[in-house]
């Protein structure tokens, strides 16, 4: 019986798996979020920010990322939209450009934000760091023109912009390590000041640059977007899937349990 | 089309799931796809988004004064962009055996500019900076501004951040009190590795909710509909 | 030629570089911005050589007909049918969005989202509290797991903000030792690529 346990086919893992997804999806639960103290700290930076600062948000994520991202993304883009606050978008990633650019577009619509005028998606580059420290001499060295192929001396929210300098925040939504390239090429270099929105991978990693302030605030992960979502008033798919996610943590923290009683149990009949 | 696209990805959805039974054709047809499909996407996007703006425009710009017809208005400065278009084409070289050496030298000064950058910045950055974090509410203790409870977490840092270093430092044998530091470290170590597993999981599980969701209300829902209109 | 240039390109550029970052004179900042650019100039030629190893390593596959080599006419439908849309019409062409949104998106996000089935499975099946350090692992992972989701906070009120001081306190302390000690390695490598000691970047070869 302990052996079998133990040795349980994978696959009925598999499903349990599956169905702590699929009951609760179908179910639409909601239990009360909190919100964590490094998405207050992004919240409250950007809400303080006066009309007319412009921020930049960085989308470094492919598909992979777009579900943890996006809908911090979305969060963040609304606040700023509903605060007048206007937003560049720049990417690094590769597989970004197409995500990017539709969200921004679709906010910007629910919004009522206005192209070239309120945001602007600049598109990609390649060089990752190089392009970090092109943009902090001259945006437009980088990027001569945003994502549709007009030229940046022709947008009127690039007017006064140059570079780092008329920049409020950068916010860098990642799914790999450009935050602490931000941190080491814009802030360190440049006095940027970053703040991130990350996926459950490199969440942890990101604590000793909040405590030192070289990070202004954190989202972090699926949980923070759903804080964020919290904050805004604005319930969305974060809010939504983090409720979901419960299920599968319980369901994943009582297998571990499970295993290690059984390993219990059968370490103390071989001794 | 929009249709025909939720049918599309539901379909590649579940070729990739069919991988959890175990190997077969419509995952590998799925995987293979997937790899052309995203190279031939990134291609796109170097070409347009890198490739152009980076290495024709510049190019274009050097040249077009030397251009017949065309009034030369920038002097021969504007061609020192052709040296570093020059050394990008020595990537080229790569696709010879016998001339992969050409490699060296565009990599040389990628590699030397890159390492020369970053040494003064991740000094400041992860040196200086970090460092100034962890001894840094020393002086709030110091100044009577932190609680006990912050002054217990401050010594809790030092003492984690000392002895995690102490277990990377390999210069000196792991043997009596080095030995407990480094097992002081180990636990900090795995204290940290374990928060990262969790936050792991929540994003491996946020991926499949994403997924579940998109099958469950965007496909089926789909079909639901059409069914509920006809019935 | 083959070897002795590129190092002493590489000395120079790193050496140059570093001493801009020490100097506010113009001549020091235009240098600095002069090669930035010729650098960013550089990087999109690299990118060439990724592709045509891909491309090459298929091309392989198909003429050894190694294991499943059919499959590789399947990379080349989905990479010339990518190509031949976007690159004249570029990537913001309704078709070659289409199928990224209906093809590499999904497929990407599924790949991943694998992982959550076989994270659950190894943690059924591997993750024993075999030791005192393995059990560290194994409760904090719990906590943070239960902190990270409402539901931890019904279990007991204090789940999330327990979670909060792991990630504040000891997973800070183990981070900035790893970044410390990372940086430190980083740097000291840095140095043996600008002095000509390390120069595994140089390849093999004469």
């Amino acid at each position: 019986m302990l052996d079998k346990l133990m040795n349980i086919d994978r696959r009925i893992v598999f499903i349990l798996v599956a169905l702590a997804v699929i009951i609760p999806t179908k179910l639409s639960v909601n239990l009360p979020i909190s919100v964590s103290e490094p998405t207050q700290q992004l919240y409250d930076y950007i809400d303080n920010l006066e009309a007319d600062s412009t921020i930049m948000i960085a989308f470094n994520y492919g598909p992979a990322g777009l579900p943890e991202l996006h809908p911090m993304g979305r969060a963040v883009l609304k606040q700023c939209f509903d605060k007048d606050v206007r937003v560049i978008g720049v990417t690094l990633a590769p597989d970004a450009p197409t995500l990017a650019n539709t969200l921004m577009e679709e906010i910007a619509q629910e919004s009522g934000a206005m192209a070239g005028e309120d945001y602007v998606f600049l598109g990609y580059r390649p060089g990752g760091a190089l392009v970090m420290l092109g943009m902090g001499t001259s945006i437009a060295g980088v990027f001569e023109n945003d994502y549709n192929g007009t030229a940046l001396a022709e947008i009127p929210i690039m007017e006064n912009i140059t570079n780092y300098d008329q920049i409020s925040l950068l916010v860098d939504f990642a799914s790999g390590s450009t935050t602490e390239q931000w941190i080491n090429y814009a802030n360190t270099q440049y006095n940027l000041q970053i703040a991130s929105g990350v996926t459950g991978v490199i969440i942890a990693q990101m604590y000793p640059f909040l405590q030192t302030g070289q990070l202004v605030g954190l989202i972090a992960g699926i949980s923070g977007a759903a804080e964020y979502e919290r904050l805004i008033d604005a319930p969305a798919k974060g809010m939504k899937w983090i409720n979901i996610e419960s299920f599968v943590h319980l369901l994943i923290v009582g297998l571990v349990i499970l295993g290690n009683i059984a390993f219990f149990i059968r370490n103390r009949q071989e001794e | 089309m929009e249709i025909f696209g939720i049918w599309l990805a539901a379909f590649l959805t579940l070729c990739i799931y069919s991988f959890l039974y175990r190997d077969n054709p419509f995952y590998r047809f799925a995987e293979y796809l997937f790899i052309g499909i995203s190279v031939g996407y990134y291609i796109v996007i170097y070409i347009h988004q890198g490739f152009i703006p980076f290495a024709w425009e510049p190019f274009w710009a050097a040249v077009k004064p030397f251009w017949p017809g065309i009034p030369r208005e920038a002097g021969w400065i504007g061609l020192i962009k052709l040296i570093p278009i020059a050394l990008g084409l020595l990537f080229f070289g790569g696709l010879s055996p016998r001339h992969t050496w050409l490699i060296r030298y565009p990599s040389a000064v990628l590699v030397g500019f890159g390492s020369g950058i970053s040494i003064p910045l991740m000094l400041r950055t992860f040196i200086f900076e970090q460092t100034r974090g962890t001894v840094e509410p020393f002086a709030a203790i110091n100044a009577g501004t932190l609680s006990p409870w912050g002054i217990l977490e401050a010594i809790l840092m030092l003492i984690g951040v000392a002895c995690t270093l102490t277990y990377f430092f390999f210069s000196v044998e792991h043997r009596g009190p080095v030995k407990w530091l480094s097992k002081v470290g180990i636990a900090f170590l795995m204290i940290g590795f374990g928060a990262a597993f969790g936050n792991t999981v929540m994003g491996r599980v946020a991926l499949l909710i994403q997924r579940i969701d998109f099958l469950l209300n965007d496909w089926i829902g789909m079909i639901m509909d059409w069914l509920g209109s006809i019935f | 030629m083959k070897r002795q240039v590129p190092l002493v390109l590489c000395f120079l550029f790193g050496v140059a570089t570093i001493l801009t970052r020490f100097s506010p004179h113009p001549y020091s900042q235009f240098f600095y911005e002069e090669v930035n650019s010729w650098v960013l100039i550089i990087t999109p030629f690299a990118l060439v050589l990724a592709t045509v190893t891909l491309i090459r390593a298929h091309v392989t596959r198909i003429r050894r007909r190694t294991e499943y080599w059919q499959y590789s006419f399947i990379v080349f439908a989905g990479l010339i049918t990518m190509v031949a849309i976007g690159v004249p019409f570029g990537p913001q062409y309704p078709a070659f969005e289409w199928l990224f949104n209906n093809i590499q998106v999904p497929m990407d996000a599924t790949m991943f989202s694998l992982l959550a089935f076989f994270i659950a499975s190894a943690a059924y099946r591997a993750f024993r509290a075999r030791s005192f350090e393995a059990t560290l692992l194994l409760v904090t992972a719990i906590i943070v797991m239960l902190g990270n989701v409402p539901v931890g906070d019904l279990i007991w009120s204090e789940t999330s903000s327990m979670k909060q001081w792991i990630l504040n306190n000891p997973n800070l302390s183990a981070r900035r030792g790893i970044i410390l000690g990372v940086s430190l390695g980083v740097i000291s490598q840095s140095i043996r690529i600008i002095l000509g000691i390390e120069r595994s970047y140089l390849g093999g070869g004469d």
